[in-house]
């Protein structure tokens, strides 16, 4: 009846679950409880969870995204307190196959539901504004990838309580993945939420992309896009071509552990380096799916911060699409010493240190935009002058481990956690503030309190680099990674450093929730209220903020680059005139909140087992997106009467502030 | 072509619209071109899996090309048919539409039939998935093949209940097209499984 789930799943003797456990129920259960008592159910399904509004889902996306920063965050504070204490035979606070389900989970989730949300949550939020459209072009879809990614993050913390998760890294290497070193349900948990939300990854990558080439406005030629969508177009091409890799992939492990199938089994002619070829030719464009978009962010916070247009366009936007195609023959050099011989080697040690041109071109485009620019030190710069300084040392180390020889010397060392993470922490992470600081008045009409900006920024750089230098210095000494405990007693002060950093980033990361508060509180002080708090470039800051959820009443019309700010310099009010007309837009949709919970018993149904469940769930997704494509009321015309009325409050509320 | 011929029924006036017919079509384009990188994956592990027999049977022993040939033909043929549906379609034809989509889900069906027959006698001789690396690869290249033919029949059906219900609208219409595109999109990836997989494994 119930496969293999019993009681026995419960892990009521870890006292760390337990708590986890608790906190999470706890914390779940006043949640629901407010919610019910303040009545907020009918508004939060209506306004919110059936929207298919790009700028509410993108919105929502941070949500979950940031709780599940805290919940990986919590992951390596754990790690970091067990690497701190756990020498010369001290054994620590976690045994060892707790300590490998946490380092798995905390790549699995600041990877898949931290940094992919953010960077989606962004898209969706300043795209369709910056090519002046009023949706994306496929609405439904867009709201039923954020569910599938939604429930995805779901079921990654049921593992918690309800059975274990993976021990095996957070790519799940074969064979160690297989049925046969991995019997538990630990990897199916990963496979199927990595699987769910990889099926809504690629579903948002096809919709951001026809978005991005068949909804803009008029006069927005391609290259009179703003970079954030040019990187963004970029990033979605990588996705559209490298998430199925991944889809196809987790299903052959599927096929191995649940039908007793041979791909990357030991025996019976399977081959494990498949597995890792495979995984990798879909990972390493994964991580230019992330970082992107954070160099779409730089470029746009500079040019606004610094008063001048960026700083050689053309070869930003050609930059990007070399990074592009280059991200695509450099997936070998994660696994030089696979032993595929020195000419495939040195033929992707050389590739890889090729994409560190493009990514300089870029450095030194940001570089000569501030050069003579009048540049205000506001959290979003400081968060880039930290990004560019960061990455460039990031980039470097990367260089040196694209070259075969030391590779062999440094592989599985502390070298690449510290490598990588001086890369998506410096990037993504960084990128990633620098957007959530920039655009958060955009989606909700008042600024984020500065003072509080710029501590977390201080608190996460110092924190950075006292937490991952030393892993830099203890990879010279020899140090793996994903060590539970080590014998040689003389690096423990290394690791005693990097936790103080990682405290650090702890108080810059309470630095940014104490800024929500504070500037939540003051929200009618920060207002903005013309839609354009930062004197900004692009169509994003032309609508009012947060936009009316037509975005634009008349759609604009582009004429050259930072189209916007050259309409503001001569002045040109030219559409004011103009007649409203009636807007086209989609309606609600509870097909995607409803299609994803049917995924989310589908995935927990299959990890348990439990067939009878995963046969009906299946069915009803079936049945639930045959209803929704037989629905054929799904759109409705906003009339022109409507429109009016919005935009003359807009006005009032303008007039009423100047 | 396919996106052309949608031109000429949708109002200008769609065309800056969520869901217009020419945009859902692209989509659906690019759509297609994802689950062709699916495929490409698995051709891949198939090239480099094939030989991993485990003292198993190879293609050459267990191939059977007059059945595979049938079952080509029928899918071959059912691509011309719906082709026909299309053509059907343009000309407003909605009983004609119908016809073509049927007799496309019978053609889907023998080919159908032709896989669940192969795939189950290999399982019986105690060939199946699970008896090497070669059959696993083999068994999930084709099988995914199959399995979108089955999803393609699904939609066929699907449509079919639309047409009788909804007749040919601005609904229907991008939607037959684009389930055109899907059964286009399985014949080209069939001809290589036919080439890759069958010819090849038979010369081997």
């Amino acid at each position: 009846m119930f496969g293999k789930l019993s009681l026995e799943a419960i892990p009521y003797h870890e006292p760390i679950l337990v708590i986890a456990g608790l906190v999470g129920i706890l914390g779940g259960a006043a949640l629901l409880g407010a919610l019910t008592y303040f009545r907020k159910w009918g508004w939060l399904w209506n306004e919110w969870f059936t929207s298919v509004d790009h700028k509410k889902l993108g919105i929502m996306y941070f949500i979950v995204a940031l709780i599940m920063l805290l919940r990986g965050f919590a992951d390596a504070l754990m790690m970091r307190v067990q690497q701190a204490i756990a020498a010369g035979g001290s054994a620590g606070i976690l045994p060892p196959d707790h300590y490998d389900q946490i380092f798995t989970a905390h790549g699995v989730i600041m990877i898949f539901f931290v940094a992919m949300p953010m960077v989606i949550g962004l898209m969706n939020l300043v795209v369709p504004l910056q090519i002046g459209a009023r949706d994306v072009a496929f609405p439904f879809l867009n709201n039923l990838s954020f569910w599938l990614f939604a429930v995805s993050a779901l079921l990654i913390n049921v593992s918690l309580f309800v059975g274990e998760f993976a021990t095996t890294g957070w790519l799940a290497y074969a064979p160690l993945s297989g049925i046969e070193y991995s019997p538990g349900v630990g990897v199916d948990y990963w496979i199927w939420a990595l699987q769910i939300s990889g099926i809504g990854t690629t579903l948002t990558g096809i919709n951001f992309f026809v978005t991005i080439l068949k909804m803009r406005t008029k006069g927005m030629t391609l290259f009179r896009m703003p970079i954030f969508t040019w990187t963004s177009l970029c990033a979605n091409v990588l996705i559209i071509a490298s998430f199925p890799i991944l889809t196809a992939t987790i299903a052959m492990l599927t096929l191995d552990r649940y039908l007793g199938m041979n791909f990357f089994t030991n025996d019976m002619g399977g081959n494990v380096m498949m597995y890792v070829n495979l995984i990798w030719a879909w990972g390493h464009p994964e991580v230019y799916i992330l970082i992107l978009p954070a160099f779409g962010v730089f470029s746009e916070v500079i040019a606004t911060f610094a008063r001048k247009r960026l700083f050689g366009y053309h070869t930003m936007v050609w930059a990007t699409i070399a990074i592009t195609v280059l991200s695509f023959i450099v997936w070998l050099h994660h696994f030089f010493t696979m032993g595929a011989g020195a000419n495939v080697n040195a033929f992707f040690g050389i590739m890889t240190m090729i994409i560190a041109i493009p990514t300089g071109v870029k450095v030194f485009n940001w570089l000569f935009t501030i050069f003579r620019g009048r540049l205000e030190l506001t959290s979003p710069v400081l968060w880039t002058l930290g990004f560019i300084i960061t990455f460039t040392i990031g980039g470097m180390t990367g260089v040196m481990l694209a070259l075969p020889a030391a590779n062999f010397v440094l592989h599985n060392s502390l070298f690449v956690i510290a490598h990588f993470h001086n890369v998506i922490v410096g990037g993504v992470v960084f990128g990633m503030m620098a957007g959530l600081t920039y655009w958060f008045p955009k989606a909700f009409g008042f600024t984020l309190d500065e003072k509080w900006g710029k501590r977390s920024f201080w608190c996460w750089i110092i924190g950075f680099y006292v937490a991952f230098m030393p892993l830099y210095v203890l990879s010279f000494y020899g140090a793996a990674r994903r060590m539970n405990s080590y014998p040689n007693a003389e690096w423990q002060p290394w690791f005693i450093v990097a936790l103080i950093g990682a405290l650090l980033i702890a108080a810059g990361i309470a630095c940014t929730l104490i800024q929500f508060y504070v500037s939540v509180r003051n929200r009618d002080k920060y207002a903005d209220v013309t839609g354009d708090p930062w004197d900004g470039r692009t169509l994003e800051w032309a609508a009012s903020s947060p936009p009316a959820f037509y975005n634009f009443a008349r759609l604009p019309v582009v004429g050259d680059i930072d189209s916007f700010w050259s309409q503001k310099q001569r002045g040109n009010e030219q559409l004011e005139d103009a007649p409203y007309t009636d807007i086209h837009m989609p309606r609600n949709t509870v097909a995607g909140p409803i299609i994803s919970v049917f995924a989310m018993i589908f995935g927990f149904a299959m990890v348990w087992h439990i067939w009878w469940l995963a046969g009906f769930s299946a069915i009803g997704m079936l049945v639930s997106f045959l209803m929704r494509v037989s629905n054929d009321d799904i759109d409705y015309y906003v009339p022109a009467a409507e429109v009016e009325r919005i935009e003359l409050a807009h006005q009032q509320r303008v007039e009423a502030q100047a | 072509m396919a996106t052309e011929s949608l031109h000429h029924d949708a109002h200008a006036e769609e065309h800056e619209h969520h869901d217009a017919g020419p945009t859902k079509v692209f989509g659906f384009w690019v759509y297609l071109m994802s689950d062709l990188v699916i495929f490409g994956t698995l051709f891949a592990t198939y090239a480099v899996l094939m030989k991993g027999t485990a003292g198993g049977p190879t293609g050459a022993d267990i191939f059977e090309l007059p059945l595979i040939l049938f079952g080509t033909f029928a899918l071959l043929i059912s691509s011309f048919t719906f082709g026909m549906g299309v053509l059907a379609m343009n000309a407003n034809r909605v009983g004609q539409v119908k016809m073509w989509l049927g007799i496309t889900f019978v053609l889907g069906l023998m080919f159908l039939g032709m896989e669940i027959y192969e795939f189950h006698h290999l399982i019986h001789e105690g060939f199946g998935p699970d008896r090497s690396a070669f059959l696993s690869a083999f068994f999930t290249l084709v099988g995914t093949h199959g399995l979108h033919v089955t999803f393609g029949m699904i939609w066929i059906l699907v449509m079919l209940v639309q047409l009788s219900t909804k007749g040919l609208n601005d609904k229907t219409r991008p939607r037959i097209l684009c389930l055109s595109l899907f059964w286009h999109f399985l014949d080209i990836v069939w001809i290589c499984v036919f080439s890759f997989v069958y010819l090849m494994g038979v010369l081997v």
